[in-house]
């Protein structure tokens, strides 16, 4: 009978294999490259063409600019909400009348560039003057600000609209069927029990709007609205440096993505309670 | 030979002068607009506004050949193993889908008109250097299309199986062919209403380009619009002329998914 006497010493683990150098690798590390460069390209540049007379002269300016975008998104999108509840009711209702007009609406307001339409309210409406001065509305088509502000909120109603609708839709019919059961009367059940329900669904869409319309807003610039990208426009032009361009890319960037991470967090604050 | 090659240019541009709907012998503008402002010719814009057309509808059709590879690729390399990959991947879409569109084109448009003139200058060239609108246009654009698309094309590839790559390699097909014969035809089949509503908003976005001077659709109403002073008639043919290629469009996308689901079972 053996009996063990010594324990094999112990030793290190065998040498984990080299990774393979992939093509994926390889152009990987390129792909890296060109971005750490291109970081590099991009601070090297503020540093070197750093003038503390140009940011104390247009970084208010910047911070002005970029209160006009968010004011005037944060209205578009709040009024458009507002003119988009009667119209996906419309779209949804079985009156053809109501449902082809609201149909024509968003296909109109979606099916056409944002700029187009917004020329088409300030230099278009804006040949009308006479008319226009005869019904005492001049006064609001005249100004750059208030004709953006109408044709974003024209423009975000109708894509809210078909958010709105999607959403309702997409509440299964034994909800209804289920309310009504309990005998809730049809309005008590739409927004104790459908609305709820669909506005979770609509939540990531939502989201999705306001940042296209955040993006969306830097064409106000092309008719003197001095937003932020008007007033990167106004810099550039004075001073022909080419930073004033990133500088509101940053902003934008900062912008987008605070509001992306705000609306995730939301989503998972809210959805807590379906969660398997 | 080069006589040739004019006879042909000729006849090409005479057949598509006839077919032409907007200002062809039997266009749009030529039978319903022949003595307003539309007319074709010198007495008025129809033939502009047609040429914006094309325009506009050239330039969607060019970027998105550029915007679906580099998406493709995009959405390859944010599935790769290689963490690096993913990365820069990632760093793409972050960058191109926060940024908004016009200051994308205006980031493309001077940023390569001073990259190309610091690179003329050092190869010892000083004049000036103009970057076509049309080219700054395809980048910019395309640029923002490929970041969108490759999401579109990432959903699309999470929603294949992983069977159908391994039954790929176990009838012996190489890495590529499985690619290109077995995961790509069902790829297009899911992608396919995701990329079009990105065409859509590819279409949309060329509007942008008359900014920088591209002679689109917008750009030839609006100088239309400004020598004629009637810029709600003119702004309201733009709107128009967009919804037509909208429209156009969705026939046409309707028709590929026909196409594509060809194989499936009637339901």
């Amino acid at each position: 009978m053996s009996v063990v006497t010594t324990l094999i010493p112990p030793q290190a683990p065998p040498e984990a294999p080299p990774k393979p150098f992939t093509a994926g690798r390889f152009f990987g590390n390129i792909f890296m490259g060109v971005w750490l460069a291109l970081t590099v390209g991009v601070f090297l540049m503020i540093v070197g063409g750093w003038d503390p007379e140009k940011f104390t002269r247009y970084g208010p300016s910047y911070l002005s600019g970029l209160g006009v975008t968010l004011l005037l998104v944060g209205l578009s999108v709040v009024l458009g909400g507002l003119i988009s509840l009667p119209l996906a009711f419309a779209r949804m209702s079985k009156n053809p009348v109501f449902s082809w007009l609201a149909y024509g609406y968003v296909y109109f307001f979606r099916g056409t560039p944002l700029l187009t339409q917004l020329f088409l309210v300030y230099y278009g409406l804006g040949s009308f003057s006479a008319e226009l001065k005869a019904w005492g509305l001049w006064w609001f088509f005249r100004d750059a600000w208030n004709c953006a502000l109408l044709t974003f909120t024209l423009n975000t109603a109708a894509y809210q609209a078909e958010i709105l609708r999607g959403a309702i839709e997409s509440v299964p019919r034994g909800q209804h069927e289920g309310a009504a059961a309990l005998g809730l009367p049809k309005k008590i059940a739409f927004f104790k029990v459908v609305l709820p329900q669909a506005l979770i669904v609509a939540l990531r869409p939502y989201g999705n709007e306001i940042i296209l319309m955040i993006k969306g807003s830097a064409i106000v610039a092309i008719v003197t609205v001095f937003d932020l990208m008007g007033e990167t426009r106004r810099a550039f032009s004075r001073t022909f440096d080419y930073q004033a361009y990133l500088w509101a890319a940053l902003l934008y960037l900062l912008m987008v993505e605070l509001l992306r991470n705000l609306w995730a967090w939301l989503e998972l604050r809210l959805t807590r309670h379906l969660k398997r | 030979m080069s006589g040739f090659f004019a006879a042909i240019v000729e006849a090409v541009s005479a057949f598509l002068g006839i077919i032409d709907p907007l200002c062809g012998p039997v266009g749009i503008f030529n039978l319903f607009a022949g003595d307003t402002l539309l007319a074709c010719g010198n007495a008025g814009w129809g033939d502009e506004i047609a040429f914006g057309f094309l325009v506009t509808a050239s330039l969607a059709i060019a970027t998105l050949p550029v915007g679906l590879v580099i998406g493709f690729f995009i959405a390859l390399a944010k599935q790769s193993e290689e963490k690096s990959l993913r990365l820069s991947a990632n760093i793409y879409t972050t960058l191109f889908r926060g940024l908004p569109e016009l200051l994308t084109l205006f980031i493309v448009y001077y940023g390569l008109q001073i990259l190309v003139q610091n690179l003329a200058a050092a190869l010892g060239y000083g004049g000036a250097v103009e970057i076509n609108a049309f080219f700054a246009g395809m980048i910019a654009l395309g640029v923002v299309f490929s970041a969108y698309c490759s999401e579109v094309l990432l959903s699309a590839f999470k929603a294949i199986p992983r069977g159908q790559y391994e039954a790929g390699y176990a009838l012996g097909l190489h890495h590529g062919r499985t690619m290109r014969l077995i995961v790509l035809p069902q790829l297009i089949r899911v992608a396919l209403p995701g990329l079009g509503n990105l065409w859509m908003a590819l279409l949309k976005d060329t509007a942008l380009v008359s900014v920088i001077g591209l002679p689109d659709i917008l750009r030839q109403t609006g100088v239309a619009a400004r020598v004629t002073k009637e810029a709600f008639q003119f702004y309201a043919i733009a709107c128009l002329l967009f919804l037509v290629l909208a429209f156009l469009s969705s026939l046409v996308f309707s028709a590929i998914e026909g196409w594509a689901k060809r194989s499936e079972v009637a339901r």
